[in-house]
């Protein structure tokens, strides 16, 4: 029951943010979420927020204020129960939601009501501001991707100087990820004394974003379940490398890094 | 069974069609800098049955670009083109090659 109530909304605001900010693929759409400290989530959500404001005016401020009490409740049971049963308590509560809403507006005489889509959309609003890892929400600490850091480094190279610290949020090993960029920018690099890398070539840290993108796309989201909390194994048996999500437990196999062609670039050297 | 509507007209367990399962001949164009602001596309893995060399004449005329062809030993012949190419390069792989564009794999930045 619980997951089916979970689900549409979920589906909805990612409409709703594609309608925004008209993005391309809905590949790179979770990775964005990703990347929300930039921007566009927290806009996202006020917007949901206005949309909950709205949605909540016409019917009074007794209905508002039965919130606030709700809000309260809820901080005190989260004080003392677990995460599982909070949950729990949430959708009892949800429930509770629903009542005097729906006495509201059949004191007005109308019935208009509350739709099950604006009702879900407070619901996920309040569970949010109060218990954000059950809404979904994966932008928590744990996930949040700092954008990269690029220095030029004289005029033919640059800095990517927190290489390790993004590598340590992916759970990746930072060889694997320095191999990828490698690759895919077509140069090479060395690691300086700081464990920051220097890549020759001139780099924006927005193409580095692009990159990385990628590489999260490919080796670090679990393409069941969207979650980055994954791990990758190399199975020593076939020499394939694994991909195995922590939270739903799916596993799959993720390409090897190639290099492919590398054409000679500046004095070429005749054998 | 007649009793679960369902399972007669649609098989869950059918495939999907968004098979995990890769092309292996994929197309890769890569981007390479020089030096300065100066970049080098390179095209890997066009198949065999299409003639190089008149890809280049066309590409070169196209893109207003130099170009030539490289081979490599493991990865066949290898167009190389100057200037960063690769969405051009792609869209006339699709449209003139009609090759499928998830067989292309544009790399870089
Ligand atoms: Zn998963």
């Amino acid at each position: 029951m619980s997951d089916l109530g979970f689900d549409p909304s979920l589906k909805k605001k990612k409409k709703v943010k594609k309608a925004e900010d008209g993005s391309e693929s809905p590949a790179p759409e979770v990775v964005d979420e990703m990347f929300a400290n930039l921007k566009k989530k927290k806009k996202s959500t006020k917007k949901a927020e206005e949309d909950f404001e709205k949605s909540a005016s016409p019917v009074g401020d007794d209905l508002s204020s039965s919130l606030g009490d709700l809000t309260l409740k809820k901080k005190k049971k989260k004080a003392v129960k677990t995460v599982d049963t909070s949950e729990f308590e949430q959708q009892l509560e949800e429930a509770g939601v629903e009542e005097p809403a729906s006495e509201a507006v059949t004191s007005d005489g109308q019935d208009i009501g509350f739709s099950y889509e604006q009702l879900l959309s407070r619901f996920f609003d309040i569970l949010k501001t109060n218990n954000p890892e059950l809404a979904g929400d994966r932008s928590g600490p744990k996930f949040r991707i700092p954008p990269p850091v690029c220095q030029r480094e004289g005029s033919k190279k640059t800095l990517f100087a927190n290489v390790q610290e993004i590598a340590t949020v992916l759970q990746r090993n930072p060889e694997h990820l320095i191999q990828f960029l490698f690759a895919e920018l077509g140069t090479s690099g060395s690691i300086d004394g700081e464990k920051r890398l220097v890549l020759k070539g001139k780099f924006q840290p927005k193409q580095m974003e692009s990159v990385l993108r990628r590489y999260i796309i490919e080796y670090v989201t679990c393409k069941t379940c969207k979650s980055m909390n994954t791990e990758l194994k190399r199975e020593s048996a076939n020499r394939l490398h694994f991909l195995s999500c922590k939270a739903c437990g799916s596993t799959r196999s993720v390409s090897s890094i190639k290099t492919g062609f590398q054409a000679q670039i500046g004095r070429r050297k005749r054998a | 069974m007649s009793t679960i509507q369902n399972l007669n007209a649609f098989d869950p367990f059918a495939d999907t069609g968004d098979s995990e399962a890769q092309p292996t001949n994929y197309i890769h164009i890569r981007i390479q800098q020089r030096n300065g602001r100066k970049t080098l596309t390179t095209v890997q893995g066009v198949p065999n049955e299409y003639d190089l060399k008149k890809i280049l004449k066309v590409l070169k005329k196209d893109f207003a670009c130099n170009g030539n062809i490289v081979k490599d030993e493991e990865l066949g012949e290898v167009i190389q083109l100057q200037g960063d190419q690769r969405v051009k390069v792609s869209e006339f792989l699709t449209t003139q090659l009609q090759l499928p564009k998830k067989n292309i794999k544009i790399h870089g930045f």
